[in-house]
């Protein structure tokens, strides 16, 4: 089922009674050439990937719960590909654009609209940062913008320019940047990958993984045992879980990340805007409701909600970078659960077991990442070599010190990023 | 999420900082493979864990607090000084 604007002014026409389910909900066969454990966004896009341009379709997306239910669906919503260091820099660039042809790539809505984000700073020090990092996005070949006070009052009038201890001195700007429909990403990912003949199973946690003399042979799950020559872990937040089931302990912490939906408004912001006071972004959904978001709570959680006084501090954030809105009513806010590494970097990588491949530690970053970690995953596990935009995303960095990615430069640590 | 310090009663979670699970520190000469496990790699529990938290703006503690990382429940508080982490392993 391809769809269009004609078909959808057809099916408008006609009662919209020809519109099918967008995936089959086959039973587990016995035995996959890959197995993905996790259908949040990466797991779908990788086995679309694995399908697409590496033909190899015998696949399966085992997924606990539904598909989509994770983070991948909890998210804040934002793509931009203005990283620093070399080995992030390099696989969100090659991410943006692979999110630029995502739509027309899977013939799915994805409601990707490249807005731009917008990167305030407070101070000189910060500015000098911004100047450094957005020479290294053009440097990598992606677009960035120093943006003056005056600018950023034209595009945001709406902000607190003279807040006494954060003014206001101007912005980077990333124009490609912006924001996707999250559900969407995973839907049509989801049905790109059923088309090509992979199995998408939901309500079949794994419970188990099976090595035999160091390699893996297959899963243990709530639906029986599945076979499998290549098993790919995708879980996210439970990331560390999955891995201790093959005997392996990873250099994860999960944590939990908020987000804040507010009431519906008229369109007033126009950009992703970030406040470098703390951590907080903003954006409006074509809802006209406030997304927005700001730090981790802080302590190992599992638990898909957060506590009081992060809301708080976001509230806070939110209400000095953005007085106008002081009035607005929060109508939702949630939490999902962060798989945080010491350098707040992902990991992409084989795992020290024979045929388990390591997709991990994404932090509060891992939506911008999907299309691109799909893509660079699939080709790992197709040819067993790193796809060259992410030859530096190593389990090994940790112990060796050797090819950190920190950031934000205070420390590769659990618990700083 | 309140946390009871032996020496305080029970406070806000917002006087107090995480520093993660409650590791027994290495020994000075320990091999590379053990400091690596120490400082890297985390059992990461879906349940109970053993964290140290530092009551920053009480009494100025390190406490070992035994905590529920699914329910946010917290199932035991003691002082760090007296849980034994000092300890080389
Ligand atoms: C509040 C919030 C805001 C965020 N904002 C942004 C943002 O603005 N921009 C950005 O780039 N990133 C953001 N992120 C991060 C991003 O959402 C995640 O890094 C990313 O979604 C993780 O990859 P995923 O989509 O594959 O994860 P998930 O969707 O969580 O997929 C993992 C799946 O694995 C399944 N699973 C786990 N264990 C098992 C098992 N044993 N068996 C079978 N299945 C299992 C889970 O049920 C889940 O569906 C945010 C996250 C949160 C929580
Ligand atoms: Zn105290």
């Amino acid at each position: 089922m391809r769809f269009s604007g004609w078909r959808v002014l057809k099916e408008g026409l006609t009662g919209n009674k020809g519109w099918k389910p967008h995936w089959r909900d086959p039973e587990p066969k016995s035995e996959y050439d890959v197995v993905i454990i996790g259908g949040g966004g990466h797991g779908l896009a990788t086995a679309y990937y694995l399908a697409k341009e590496h033909g190899i379709t015998n696949v399966a997306v085992l997924e606990r719960g539904y598909l989509g239910g994770g983070n991948v669906g909890r998210n804040t919503t934002i793509v931009r590909a203005n990283y620093y260091l070399p080995g992030n820099s390099e696989f969100y660039s090659h991410s943006l654009k692979l999110w630029e042809r995502m739509e027309q790539d899977l013939n799915y809505n994805a409601m990707m609209s490249q807005r731009g984000i917008i990167n305030l700073f407070h101070n000189d020090g910060q500015r000098d940062a911004a100047v450094r990092r957005g020479n290294a996005i053009i440097n990598q070949g992606d677009d960035a913008e120093l943006l003056s006070r005056e600018r950023v009052r034209e595009l945001a009038p709406f902000l607190n320019y003279d807040n006494n201890r954060f003014p206001i001195m101007g912005g980077l700007m990333q124009r490609r940047a912006g924001t996707a429909r999250h559900d969407a990403v995973a839907w049509g990912y989801a049905r790109g990958a059923d088309m090509r003949g992979v199995d998408l199973i939901q309500n079949c946690e794994v419970t188990g993984i099976d090595v035999e003399g160091g390699k893996v042979i297959g899963v243990q799950t709530a639906r029986g045992p599945i076979r499998a020559k290549k098993v790919a872990l995708a879980a996210a937040g439970r990331s560390g879980q999955v891995a201790a089931m093959a005997g392996l302990t990873l250099p994860i912490e999960s944590h939990v990340l908020q987000a804040f939906v507010s009431e519906g408004l008229k369109p007033i912001v126009d950009h992703v805007i970030t406040f470098a006071e703390g951590h907080l972004y903003i954006s409006q959904s074509d809802k006209g409701g406030m997304v927005f978001g700001s730090y981790l709570d802080f302590y190992s959680s599992y638990a898909a909600r957060g506590n009081l006084p992060m809301v708080e501090h976001t509230m806070e954030s939110f209400v000095a970078m953005v007085p106008a809105l002081s009035k607005a009513r929060l109508l939702r806010s949630w939490g999902g659960i962060m798989d945080m590494t010491p350098d707040g970097s992902p990991i992409i990588d084989h795992s020290p077991v024979d045929g388990l491949y390591l997709n991990c530690g994404w932090c509060y970053g891992g939506f911008k990442a999907t299309p691109g970690s799909g893509h660079v995953y699939a080709h790992l596990i197709a040819t067993d070599r790193p796809h060259g935009a992410a030859t530096k995303l190593k389990l090994d960095r940790f112990r060796s010190g050797v090819g950190l990615m920190d950031e934000e430069g205070t420390g590769a640590q659990h618990n700083l990023h | 999420m309140r946390i009871a310090c032996p020496l305080c009663g029970e406070r806000d979670r917002r006087e107090f900082y995480y520093k993660g699970a409650a590791l027994v520190r290495p020994a000075e000469g320990a091999d590379l493979e053990t400091w690596h496990e120490h400082v890297n790699l985390r059992e990461n529990p879906a349940g109970p864990l053993d964290e140290l938290w530092y009551h920053e703006l009480g009494c100025g503690s390190w406490l070992k607090v035994t905590r529920n990382t699914a329910t946010h429940e917290i199932l035991d508080v003691e002082l760090a000084s007296e849980a034994g982490l000092g300890g080389e392993k």
